[in-house]
């Protein structure tokens, strides 16, 4: 979930990755998989976030989203892919996947999880700065054609840096797709007093409010980064069903950006 | 509108005196050619699929069909022999299929093949008896016709389950992506964090993302996931056979209430001339009877049987005779506390058995069906494992109230009725007439019978997954 110091060769820094942040989620490796575990919510969570992805990124390719396979042929890199909870069903979409995480338990997690599903899936312990420092993505224009980037940016120190260190390895064309958490009081209530502290479905501090972003500060960002926004949706809880839905005129707590490299 | 199907996906006639041979196998199903060449056999490596069905009955079939369809990889494994059926032997049970089911089944294509052997129900009849007199004077009366504005047609249908099974079977063959193993029995089913692992007993093995438990009341998946289920003997039986009569039956469908238990009466298309009664008037019998008297009924000779019915029955479809065997099913109810478990979801009667009453029993194993199988193509479009937790916890959330309302509500439905009390039989009656007065209830408990009441799957409503 979050951008590490260290890629696998031990000797790269980066200005986006807060290194307590990954220890968090490092603790927590072994309940990536565990359906009653520490990390049910996003399990819970994956159908909507996972419908708003794939609608997307069909309409953006003239794609149908419900034929089978609707991602094949397709490069897609997921950013703090922790054990792959998004990389899993992009590649039975189809697509060719990557996944990277600054905490290398989670990505030995991801990649054992990935084996028993017989799964080809490319992870890697490594930060996004690193990758396209790496690739030389940047100046060769090579890329991704779509880069998640999930609940992501509320957990790394330098927004500016690391969009940009994304921004560099979408493919032309290609497309990001963002998921945070907005800094409203209704966010605050939600998911720091509610999430961390009543129902305790997240361990208290993974998250710290300050950092959360606006929707115009993101989007701002993304720009900035040279990504132009074309979807903004909320996504809310019902918790009678316990059920996640699609709410697109609800961006008060948890919400989703679709963006493109023109 | 009771199915005369009492029991589960493998009932044992016990009490039966005449069984014919493919009662035994009543699950068999005709297997695609391909199947049975030496090739499949003596291969040794593993069978990759998506989905892996224990039980190809007349649900496990469905939902192999319905999966199939949708482009998911499937596996059907059934222990019956295919030749059985290929033998056209008779089943002698029917089922009442309600529009609904009738809607799914038409969408997932398999309904064109039973559809000549479907009687429409028309008009169901309700009332309430005792043996030797006729119906009471109030009773309840549903016709199609008051169905409302834009939604004609008939309440339902009653089709012989030999005519299901073909249908079936005819569709399975057509259907890529599904592979029939029968007859094939399942020696271990390994749910593992991945997926499942099973053995065939002749050695083969299947690797899958999740496993369907549809092998009836009986199922060994639930059990070897220690399901605990909640069962009640009713101490009942299902006395179930054709009846030949004088009169047309004009798509009526008779259910009345006798204090041993509900006798119904429902109506059959003529069928080809060697089946029992073919070619004339024809209805299925479903009549529950005390269990300590049903050995006495099923001992009688088929003159005394026939006159045993129009005791019960009276003279409204003439002369009545028994045409072809006469069975008997123990009833009972079997409730599965979850119909889910870790990469395993059960279908059917192996998550829920409820009694014949009110003819729902396939119907509600239909629906688990339609539930399922809409709940899987949605997380396959979606990529997610199809054994995953949060994906089965939609089809338990879905699946959970329909079959605890229903066995609830035909467990009290036969309380109520199988009794002889003087009072309760007064309240029931002035209960059949009020319905009958009131159209707006009238109308909601004709469209829930029809199985159009809920939060209905896309194959229920009739469209496609």
């Amino acid at each position: 979930m979050v951008e590490n110091a260290g890629n696998r060769n031990g000797n790269s820094h980066s200005a986006s990755v807060d290194p307590d942040e990954v220890a968090k989620f490092a603790a927590l490796a072994g309940e990536w998989w565990d359906p009653a575990g520490k990390f049910a919510p996003l399990h819970r969570l994956n159908p909507a976030r996972l419908t708003f992805i794939r609608d997307r990124i069909a309409a953006h390719g003239g794609r149908d989203p419900l034929a089978e396979r609707p991602l094949a042929g397709l490069r897609v890199l997921d950013i703090g892919c922790g054990g792959g909870l998004l990389c899993e069903p992009m590649a039975r979409l189809g697509a060719a996947v990557t996944g990277i995480d600054a905490a290398e338990n989670s990505v030995a997690v991801a990649a054992e999880h990935a084996a028993e599903a017989g799964l080809d899936i490319d992870y890697r312990h490594t930060t996004a700065e690193a990758l396209a420092a790496e690739t030389g993505a940047a100046e060769t224009g090579a890329g991704f054609d779509l880069v998640l980037n999930m609940e992501v940016v509320e957990h790394v120190a330098d927004v500016a840096v690391f969009l940009r260190a994304s921004a560099a390895l979408v493919a032309a064309n290609g497309a990001m797709v963002l998921a945070t958490l907005n800094r409203t009081p209704k966010s605050f209530a939600l998911a720091i007093v509610g999430a961390e502290y009543l129902l305790r479905w997240l361990p208290r501090g993974t998250h710290d409010w300050r950092r959360f972003l606006r929707p115009s500060e993101l989007v701002a960002h993304l720009r900035a980064a040279g990504l132009e926004t074309r979807e903004l949706t909320g996504v809310t809880y019902n918790p009678l069903t316990g059920a996640w839905r699609l709410a697109p005129r609800d961006l008060d707590v948890n919400y989703m950006v679709f963006a493109v490299k023109a | 509108m009771p199915e005369s199907r009492a029991s589960g996906a493998a009932p044992r006639p016990a009490e039966s005196l005449e069984t014919p041979e493919t009662l035994e196998t009543p699950e068999t199903l005709e297997t695609p050619e391909t199947l049975e060449t030496p090739e499949t056999l003596e291969t040794p490596e593993t069978l990759e699929t998506e989905v892996l069905i224990s039980g190809g009955g007349m649900v496990g079939l469905t939902l192999g069909i319905a999966l199939a369809g949708a482009g998911v990889a499937t596996v059907v494994v059934d222990a019956a022999d295919p030749a059985a059926l290929r033998s056209a032997a008779y089943d002698g049970r029917s089922s009442a299929i309600a529009r609904g089911t009738q809607q799914a089944l038409a969408a997932l294509g398999i309904w064109p093949g039973m559809a000549a052997a479907a009687e429409p129900i028309l008009e169901i009849r309700v009332s309430d008896g005792k043996v030797g007199a006729g119906a009471s004077p109030f009773f309840l009366h549903y016709h199609h016709h008051e169905l409302g504005p834009g939604q004609q047609g008939p309440l339902g249908y009653i089709v012989e389950n030999l005519a299901i099974r073909r249908a079936l079977a005819a569709s399975a063959a057509r259907a890529a992506n599904l592979t029939l193993l029968a007859p094939a029995r399942l020696s271990s089913a390994d749910r593992g964090p991945g997926a499942v692992s099973a053995v065939l007993d002749d050695g083969r093995r299947i690797r899958a993302q999740l496993i369907v438990g549809a092998e009836g009341k009986a199922s060994a998946l639930r059990e070897g996931a220690g399901i605990r289920v909640t069962r009640w003997d009713y101490r009942q039986v299902a006395i179930v056979c054709t009846v030949a009569h004088e009169a047309p039956h004009e798509g009526v469908a008779h259910e009345h209430f006798l204090p041993s238990g509900p006798f119904a009466l429902l109506p059959m298309t003529p069928g080809p001339e060697n089946a029992p009664g073919g070619g004339g008037h024809r209805s299925s019998l479903v009549w529950t009877e005390r269990r300590a008297l049903a050995p006495a009924m099923m001992a009688l000779s088929d003159a005394d049987f026939a006159a045993e019915l129009e005791r019960r029955f009276g003279h409204g479809l003439g002369r009545l005779r028994q045409a072809g065997g006469r069975w008997s099913y123990p009833l009972g109810l079997m409730l599965a506390e979850v119909c889910v478990g870790a990469r395993l979801a059960l279908v059917g009667d192996a998550a829920h058995v409820i009694h014949p009453i009110a003819g729902q029993g396939l119907n509600l194993g239909l629906r688990d069906v339609a539930a399922l199988a809409e709940t899987l193509v949605d997380a396959r479009r979606l990529g997610l494992d199809l054994g995953a937790a949060e994906v089965l916890a939609r089809y338990q959330g879905w699946r959970r109230v329909d079959g605890a309302l229903l066995a609830v509500a035909t467990d009290g439905l036969n309380r109520l009725f199988s009794n002889d009390l003087g009072p309760l039989r007064l309240i029931r009656d002035l209960g059949l007439a009020a319905v009958d007065r009131a159209p707006p209830l009238k109308r909601f408990f004709m469209r829930h019978a029809m199985g159009l009441v809920g939060d209905l799957p896309r194959l229920v409503r009739g469209e496609a997954l």
